[in-house]
């Protein structure tokens, strides 16, 4: 058995994603190996030979892959899919756009976002948000899985004899042009792989007020993230975005500010190790799931907290 | 240009849902149905084309049992012209949603397909990848802002890091994020008269498609409860056990 893992990555270095991917490819054992495809990825192909687990890394280079849009990426992985029982990708923005392109091209029905391997063919998935766990079994010959990144701890990047072999680009599809990309400029870590994470819902009242938070992250070494209240509203962009329809993420510390706790919010945090809410209300939801919770408003409270914290010798 | 928007009838946002007992789904009697919240995004934003005189037709197409027609109904009350019902009493995989939506773009031929980027009760994020890669269309997934330019179609997409903006040609397949537009409220002259707005209806069989899972459901269970913990009176009580006890920071 083979297993083939679709990376993510900038053309320079992996993202903390694929090496949750590998994880979870680990754990159905057999030789890995690692679709590095882009332009000019050479230092990321590397990389991923050199991981924890890693047979071989596959490195696919051409101008047409430099953002590796899905129609070209999906064409790729297509054409090497015979040599493989599994082909695994994170569950993020990119596996989610590229996977399932792929999985209909095979006649695969994909399964997503798993959090748990059972055995070969079956898989567990959140299902309502969270509020279900499935269990299903694939009868397809090829598994087409995206992977939860949080329930995966990353493998070492350091410590694998995996080779790099270059392999053809595959096909330019024609019909999609990559433009431009607006990202998102921060010091602060990503939501997705942050230790601490300090998020505001709509008891912010405002995005001038998040600043506030701000202030916190950068004490604590903490990202920023959002309730789809707060993104609703227009207080910050979509990438703050944590719950169901955004990012999962499960940090050491989460700090809910202002955030009431519904469903769709819970589902994107609940798997965090330590939950503080501040609110206001003392009847809102997140106080059910909370860790720590402070009743008060916010206003008060996180000036004071900031405050505090700047007097203590805090882990980053 | 002829627009093709999916809407699912899925159980309604707000309602906690319960797993069943025998372990087999979660339970979905009695329990209130609406338009899948992306869904609604799609109808309005290929409303909104059309209103721009960008779009001259608006079709919406549901997949499922008997009840979709009501969603459909939604669907042609925020001002879809008319609509497709495929019927059928079993379930729907997106592999299968796709092959169906597939054979219903060759007979009808639009120049755009619409899917909400996500259904809330699969939570899968497949259905518009797949209807894309088995037409070879381009794709427009997670789109945040729509601008039509000819024959080409502008289109921002929300990623993890930020925005990344394509151009895609068309005929193509978009799928909606949030910030796509904010649907409207169908009005009541509106309900009234998508109540005389065509629906047809057809089988699976009758568009060749075998929809037999790929997927074996083996069980549903709860998620492990997550137990509240204690309330703090002040920040320096937090602090304290986010430090000595937790050991977190």
């Amino acid at each position: 058995m083979a297993i083939l893992v679709v990376a993510e990555h900038d053309n320079d270095t992996l993202k903390a994603s694929t090496l949750c991917t590998i994880a979870a490819a680990k754990v159905l054992g057999g030789d890995i190996n690692v679709l590095v495809a882009g332009e000019n990825c050479g230092a990321a192909a590397e990389a991923a030979a050199k991981c924890e687990g890693v047979t071989k890394a596959l490195h696919a280079d051409g101008s047409h892959l430099a953002h590796q849009l899905a129609e070209d990426l999906a064409a790729l992985i297509v054409s090497m899919a015979g040599d493989y029982s599994h082909i695994l990708a994170p569950a993020s923005t990119f596996g989610k756009n590229v996977m399932p392109r792929a999985a209909a091209l095979l006649d695969v029905q994909q399964v997503s976002d798993i959090t748990s391997i059972e055995d070969a063919d079956t898989f567990i998935r959140p299902i309502y948000a969270g509020n279900a766990m499935a269990k299903v079994k694939s009868k397809d010959a090829i598994k087409v899985i995206t992977v939860r990144q949080t329930a995966y701890d990353a493998v070492a990047e350091e410590g694998g004899s995996g080779t790099v072999e270059q392999i053809g680009a595959g096909e330019d599809v024609a019909g999609s042009e990559f433009v431009g990309q607006e990202l998102s400029k921060s010091d602060r870590p990503e939501l997705t792989s942050a230790r601490v994470i300090i998020s505001g819902g709509r008891g912010m009242q405002s995005g001038d007020n998040f600043p506030m938070l701000e202030e916190i992250a950068d004490k604590l070494g903490a990202a920023v993230g959002a309730s789809r209240a707060a993104v609703d509203a227009g207080f910050v962009p979509n990438d703050y975005q944590v719950g169901q329809t955004g990012k999962v993420v499960a940090p050491e510390l989460y700090i809910a500010v202002g955030i009431s706790g519904a469903i769709q919010h819970l589902a994107g945090m609940k798997d965090s190790k330590v939950i503080v809410a501040i609110n206001k209300d003392e009847e809102a939801p997140i106080f059910q799931i909370a860790d720590y919770g402070l009743v008060a408003d916010l206003f008060k409270a996180v000036p004071e907290l900031n405050e505090e914290l700047g007097k203590i010798e805090v882990r980053k | 240009m002829k627009l093709l928007v999916a809407v699912k009838r899925v159980v309604d946002y707000n309602v906690k849902v319960r797993v069943k007992s025998d372990g087999t789904g979660v339970e979905t009697a009695n329990v209130k149905m609406s338009m899948n919240p992306f869904d609604e995004i799609g109808i309005e934003e290929a409303v909104r084309l059309k209103e721009a005189g960008t779009a001259t037709e608006v079709i919406a197409i549901s997949l499922g049992v008997q009840q979709c027609q009501e969603t459909i109904r939604t669907a042609l009350a925020m001002g879809a012209d008319r609509g497709i019902h495929v019927l059928t009493d079993d379930v729907l995989e997106p592999l299968a949603v796709a092959k169906l939506m597939k054979a219903i773009v060759d007979k009808e031929s639009p120049d755009m397909v619409i899917l909400g980027k996500q259904a809330i009760d699969d939570d899968a994020n497949q259905t518009g990848q797949m209807l894309a890669a088995l037409l070879g269309w381009p794709q427009g997934t997670f789109a945040s802002k729509l601008t039509a330019n000819g024959d080409s179609l502008e289109v921002v997409r929300e990623v993890d890091g930020g925005l990344e903006t394509i151009k895609i040609s068309l005929p193509a397949v978009i799928t909606t994020d949030l910030r796509l537009n904010e649907p409207r409220y169908a009005s009541l002259p509106n309900i009234m008269k998508a109540k005389k707005k065509p629906i047809d209806q057809m089988a699976p069989a009758d568009l060749g498609v075998d929809v037999t899972p790929r997927l074996e459901t083996v069980s549903v269970v709860e998620p492990e409860k997550r137990e509240g913990g204690v309330k703090v009176e002040t920040v320096a009580e937090l602090i304290d056990k986010l430090q000595n006890e937790a050991k977190v920071i």
